[in-house]
């Protein structure tokens, strides 16, 4: 397009059609996605309880869960790389937060920030394996996968001689960081809301929520930092770079390895504030928590519009991605349908955002 | 128009001699570029060039030898030092990301934000600089955010020339900017090597191509088996000297006087055509022999 003219008319930047402006963001599909989710339920569903206040929380809550990892999976995946240990990590975390607490009686605070400390270990060690040996980061990761996942089974048997630690509950209840994860926030705001009749009453005339869980915040937080990061800082110019060309990235000055390093390890924090969640929510750790959970993560992100060559992407799209898991998830619950169609959903899903990304792709790079 | 300020030369390279292992990659070369001249280094494939260029933008230390800037002899460890000191280096192939927006490649790796990680990227003005560098060399972009992608080789060429012009090269180096470039593209190259030297910039312009370097050069730098061959002003030498030197003289005269014999053996059977029609003949007749037996 950039014609060598003198002539300089910046009103032509009016004549972009906003379709192709639109089509240039990546997050575009998964809005979509999420807006056609919406109708079809509303439709199918919307007698349910789906739409009521406790159903949106309960389908925001699924999405949030897993809209933390998406997040940072899609980070990482513009920056060039993929974890596929997130999912073991979830685990690992889980269970690291419970021996100790259930098992030795430490405080429930410096549990958490042990296995955050683990996490970032973990991360760094995926980081270090990757760039030092330029190996693909599947690879590295897939044995990520297995190793983190025999270490979590084999070290809870080995202590507890068990798979699952219970017994957190009344130890969250009385820990003063546990509701950062598993509380809840906006109690009055709901009250003051079934007051006015916005959502309905318990038959104790309680509101129908009792707030809004924090996962839901963390969820939020996360997207909305991440985006900014990515948009409109420094070191989103550099996951962009890394991702798109690293011997590019590196030839003009990008810290490449520092960049990734540091990826590797959000994703392992993101996978631990995930255990976090569900740990202290449910009072207990089981050490197949996150199961293929690493997929659903890389399926979200991509349906947001990551590229799994790296270097294009959206945090926000992979945040509508979650939600559109959230949403089916539990509208077919609601529905009444076999949640094993779910799965089917799942594949068909990230086939048709494949496509629609690698079109997205070449209308994006095509000369105008 | 060279060396028209009198002063030091920008850069200048002092029997510079680089080894690898045993490998001898550079064996003594000499260089001068002064500010608003186009330095033009011409060399067959493993003369040095690239190790010369390497040695510039501070990938390699040489083995000895001396690097002046403005007189002073420095050492360079890594290609940030170059770049500190106004050196910076365009690379053939790995200067532009595709999926990313002009202005962020613009910007790639000197992002605005000061020296925080986490410092604010302000977009809004970087497109405006990016669009204005970009009009400065004629280049009229309508949109700094669309990708690179969609730019035609010679205008990302440009992009990467002005983002290095932008932050404050006063010595660029060029390594083949011309080479994948149709007749066009290159032109839009070549006008901007003669704006960078107009902006009293050294160049140094790596090149095969004499028909790409005669025109915008001042100077050429002919190397050869790691050796300066010599430098020669536009004045001393014309365009059919400099390709001679390039191609190593010899080899060209022994080339010329091949094809002579290929057109006196054409002129001798009347046309090509008939000759390798005799030829599939004999080897058709040879074939179904063969089969007989």
């Amino acid at each position: 397009m950039a014609a060598t003219r003198t002539a300089t008319a910046d009103e032509r930047v009016a004549q972009t059609p906003l379709a192709r402006k639109l089509m240039a963001r990546p997050e575009l599909g998964a809005v979509a996605g999420a807006i056609l989710v919406f109708i079809f339920f509303g439709i199918v569903a919307g007698g349910s309880g789906l739409f009521s206040a406790p159903g949106i929380i309960n389908f925001l809550e699924v999405s949030a869960q897993l809209g933390i990892i998406a997040v940072a999976a899609s980070m990482l995946m513009i920056g060039g790389e993929f974890d596929l240990s997130i999912g073991s990590m979830i685990g690992a975390a889980g269970v690291i937060i419970a021996i100790p607490a259930a098992q030795w009686g430490w405080p429930l605070w410096l549990c958490v920030l042990l296995a955050f400390a683990i996490a970032w270990l973990v991360g760094y060690v995926n980081g270090l394996i990757v760039i030092r040996s330029g190996l693909p980061s599947f690879i590295v990761t897939l044995a990520g996968l297995f190793i983190l996942r025999g270490l979590t089974i084999g070290f809870t048997r080995l202590l507890t001689g068990r798979t699952q630690v219970s017994g957190l509950k009344d130890l969250a209840a009385a820990d003063w960081l546990a509701p950062v994860f598993a509380g809840e926030v906006g109690g009055t705001v709901m009250v003051w809301l079934a007051h006015i009749g916005v959502i309905g009453t318990r038959a104790d005339g309680a509101p129908a929520i009792s707030g809004i869980p924090m996962s839901i915040v963390w969820w939020f937080g996360l997207t909305a930092v991440a985006t900014y990061v990515l948009l409109r800082t420094r070191v989103g110019n550099w996951i962009f770079a890394c991702g798109g060309d690293p011997g590019a990235a590196r030839n003009v000055g990008v810290p490449v390895a520092a960049v990734k390093t540091g990826l590797f390890m959000f994703t392992a924090s993101a996978a631990t504030l995930f255990a976090c969640v569900q740990v202290l929510d449910a009072g207990s750790a089981d050490t197949t928590r996150g199961l293929l959970k690493e997929f659903e993560a890389i399926i979200a992100a991509v349906i947001g519009g990551c590229l799994l060559t790296g270097g294009y992407g959206s945090a926000i799209g992979a945040s509508f991605g979650a939600l559109i898991f959230g949403t089916v998830q539990m509208g077919i619950f609601y529905t009444g349908v076999n949640t094993d169609w779910f799965k089917v959903f799942l594949g068909v899903t990230m086939l048709i955002a494949v496509l629609f990304n690698n079109y997205i792709r070449r209308k994006v790079t095509e000369a105008r | 128009m060279a060396n028209g300020n009198g002063g030091p030369p920008l850069v200048e390279l002092r029997n510079i001699v680089k080894r690898f292992g045993s490998v001898i990659a550079l064996n003594g070369v000499t260089m001068k570029v002064h500010a608003g001249e186009v330095m033009c280094l011409l060399g067959d494939n493993g003369a040095g060039k690239s190790t010369l260029i390497k040695t510039l933008s501070g990938v390699h230390q040489p083995t000895s030898g001396e690097i002046l800037i403005d007189g002073e002899p420095v050492t360079m460890y890594s290609p940030r030092d170059a770049l500190d000191r106004g050196i910076a280096t365009v690379y053939q192939d790995l200067a532009m990301i595709p999926l990313m927006s002009i202005t962020r490649n613009f910007f790639m790796g000197r992002e605005p934000g000061g020296r925080r990680a986490f410092g604010r990227f302000n977009v809004g003005s970087a497109n405006r600089v990016a669009k204005d560098e970009m009009a400065k060399i004629g280049i009229d972009v309508r949109d700094p955010s669309q990708a690179v992608g969609t730019l035609s080789g010679g205008e990302r060429q440009c992009v990467a020339i002005a983002r290095a012009v932008y932050f404050g090269a006063r010595v660029l180096i060029l390594d083949e900017p011309t080479s994948a470039l149709g007749v066009k593209q290159a032109s839009v190259v070549l006008r901007y090597i003669a704006q960078a030297r107009a902006r009293n910039l050294g160049v140094i312009f790596i090149t095969h191509n004499v028909h790409h370097a005669y025109p915008v050069g001042d100077a050429f730098t002919i190397l050869n088996r790691g050796r300066t061959y010599g430098t020669f002003r536009k004045e001393e030498v014309s365009r059919e000297g400099v390709l001679n030197m390039m191609a190593g003289g010899k080899e060209l005269e022994e080339l010329s006087a091949e094809l002579e014999e290929f057109s006196r053996a054409d002129a001798a059977t009347g046309r090509t055509g008939v000759a390798e029609h005799a030829f599939a003949e004999g080897l058709h007749k040879e074939a179904e022999s063969l089969h007989k037996h």
